[in-house]
């Protein structure tokens, strides 16, 4: 297995404000990578430097590619696919514009993929003619999720997948982010608040704290130190 | 009792259920045309004449419209650029071509220069600065742009000729021209073509999703800026066709400030349907055409100078009424 991603010495700044400073990260190809830590630590912004979405500088590469001065819509080209924060749906649309919009980059018949979408989110196609805005939160997580499998990444950038979901909304989200990973092999590069959930699903993970990489690890090891989980990840 | 009274004080005045009136009223309004129209010749020729105005108010209304809900400005310039390749269509035929092929032309025309305007004069303004800079972007280049229609054709009073020609038919005693019912006609479908359009290409699709979400739609790969060119390409095509109905019309000359008035009107009718709402937009602009044109006949004081305030007052009734326009949604923003 390769390196798909690699981020070294990466800045971004809002106007006047600083958010990561040097931050540097590796996914490997079909790996899950959590990124934890506070609120304001760069977390999002961290997802937004790859995205292209907050303006950067450093060396951010995908498979060897730079993608360090491209806009989100190059890179969603490259195959990066970003859910985020919030879910980004669009609500306005119905669940089949949604989906349809997903698979925008790419060329050819949908339903081959649409078939595979419905094996991950059956209730879908019952959807498929619904405003995506008249969903539950965790119906709109989902849809996000899936439009996301719609494009066929090789990178998933999660952001906050949990957010304000149910206990039972949360843990089928993971397991369908571990069921994809299993078997479409792709890789996620998730950022939660939700700490232990994320170290269960993840095989490594960093710790932001104000814009820098304090931590990284297996996920064993960062749970196992008692020191950082409980000043970083706060369980 | 006061319990009983109370309550259905709040459900009656305090929280009115009010999704029923718009329909109704419209089917309202509807009875009464067809009515009125069976009853008397000259209702139903100015109830259709009336339709024929609307139909050109329609197409330039659903062009603000497309702009407008792509990125929040009404573009005071739609009906100069209207007016721009109406003259375009004008100098084609002078040229010696005949009249659809210059009609095809300037379509064609009317796209590339509303996409290389968004392009050259709009993008930069609104990159850099608010929707207020882009207002004023677009009042200057109404004003650039009529006057270059002055200074290229001139003031006079061109001929523009006839598509159709001249023919009456009789159905029942009640004479409608051709050139109304084509009027009609044509607009509906131009509207009708850019409806398909959204609803069922891609790029159509894209290009709604930049409107509503621009970040998420970048975010799968959608290019938003070009959406957006794109969609002032479109909204000139749509003012071709109405500068050229109304060029066609009897009651408008072909001169520089040919669409002043027009764009009053499709502008009141597109804050009438909210705005927001490309049907709405139709239906504002119908029912404008008719009421202007039935007042207009059957109310001896209305002259045709005091036609613009009645719009007017048409706009601020139902602004008062409904502040989201007939058709309007009152639009809920997450931050």
């Amino acid at each position: 297995m390769g390196v798909l991603l690699t981020l070294s010495d990466v800045d971004a700044r809002y106007g006047q404000v600083q958010a990561l400073r040097g931050v540097g990260l590796t996914v490997e190809e079909g790996e899950i990578v959590a990124i934890l830590g506070a609120n304001g630590a760069g977390k999002t912004t961290t997802l937004r430097a790859i995205s292209g979405t907050v303006r950067r500088r450093g060396t951010i590469e995908l498979a060897g590619k730079s993608v360090a001065r491209k806009g989100p819509e190059a890179t969603a080209r490259l195959g990066v696919a970003h859910v985020p924060e919030g879910r980004g749906t669009f609500s306005e649309l119905t669940v089949w514009e949604n989906l349809r919009l997903g698979a925008y980059v790419r060329r050819g018949s949908l339903r081959e993929d649409f078939r595979r979408v419905a094996e991950y989110f059956p209730w879908l196609e019952a959807r498929r003619s619904q405003q995506a805005g008249t969903l539950s939160g965790g119906e709109q997580q989902m849809l996000a999720l899936a439009r996301a499998v719609m494009q066929r990444p090789r990178l998933l950038l999660l952001d906050e997948p949990s957010l304000g979901l149910a206990p039972l909304v949360v843990a089928e989200i993971f397991r369908i982010i571990r069921e994809l990973n299993d078997r479409e092999g792709t890789a996620v590069l998730l950022v939660e608040q939700n700490a232990r959930t994320s170290l269960m699903t993840a095989s490594r993970a960093y710790v932001l704290e104000v814009g820098r990489v304090a931590f990284e690890g297996t996920s064993d090891e960062l749970a196992s130190q008692d020191a950082i989980r409980r000043s970083y990840l706060g369980y | 009792m006061t319990a009983v009274v109370a309550a259905l004080e709040r459900r009656l005045w305090f929280r009115p259920s009010t999704s029923w009136i718009v329909p109704a009223a419209l089917v309202g309004v509807a009875v009464f045309l067809v009515v009125g129209s069976l009853r008397s010749s000259l209702f139903a020729q100015q109830t259709i004449s009336g339709l024929a105005n609307g139909g050109i108010y329609a197409s330039l209304a659903v062009a603000l419209v497309l702009i407008y809900r792509a990125t929040e400005v009404i573009n005071f310039a739609q009906g100069a650029l209207a007016t721009f390749t109406t003259y375009v269509a004008w100098q084609l035929m002078a040229w010696g071509l005949s009249y659809w092929p210059a009609f095809a032309c300037t379509l064609g025309i009317a796209f590339a220069g509303g996409f290389l305007v968004e392009l050259v004069a709009i993008r930069p303004v609104e990159r850099r600065g608010s929707q207020i800079t882009a207002v004023i972007a677009a009042i200057g280049l109404l004003i650039l742009v009529e006057g270059s229609v002055g200074w290229i054709w001139g003031n006079q009073v061109k001929f523009m000729p006839a598509p159709f020609p001249s023919h009456i038919y009789n159905v029942g005693g009640v004479a409608f021209s051709r050139q109304d019912l084509s009027t009609i006609g044509i607009s509906i479908a131009a509207v009708l073509v850019l409806w398909l359009f959204f609803r069922f290409t891609k790029v159509g699709l894209a290009m709604r999703a930049a409107a509503v979400r621009p970040q998420a739609a970048r975010l799968v790969g959608v290019r938003v800026s070009w959406m957006l060119s794109l969609g002032w390409g479109l909204a000139a095509v749509l003012g071709a066709v109405a500068g050229m109905m109304a060029a066609a019309s009897p009651s408008v000359l072909l001169q520089p400030s040919m669409m002043d008035g027009i764009l009053i009107y499709a502008f009141a009718a597109a804050v009438v349907g909210g705005l927001e709402s490309a049907a709405g937009a139709v239906i504002g602009a119908l029912l404008i055409g008719v009421l202007l044109n039935l007042l207009g006949s059957y109310v001896s004081w209305v002259t045709p100078q005091l036609l613009l305030p009645v719009a007017f007052v048409v706009m601020l009734i139902v602004l008062l009424v409904k502040p989201s326009g007939l058709f309007g949604r009152t639009r809920v923003r997450r931050v």
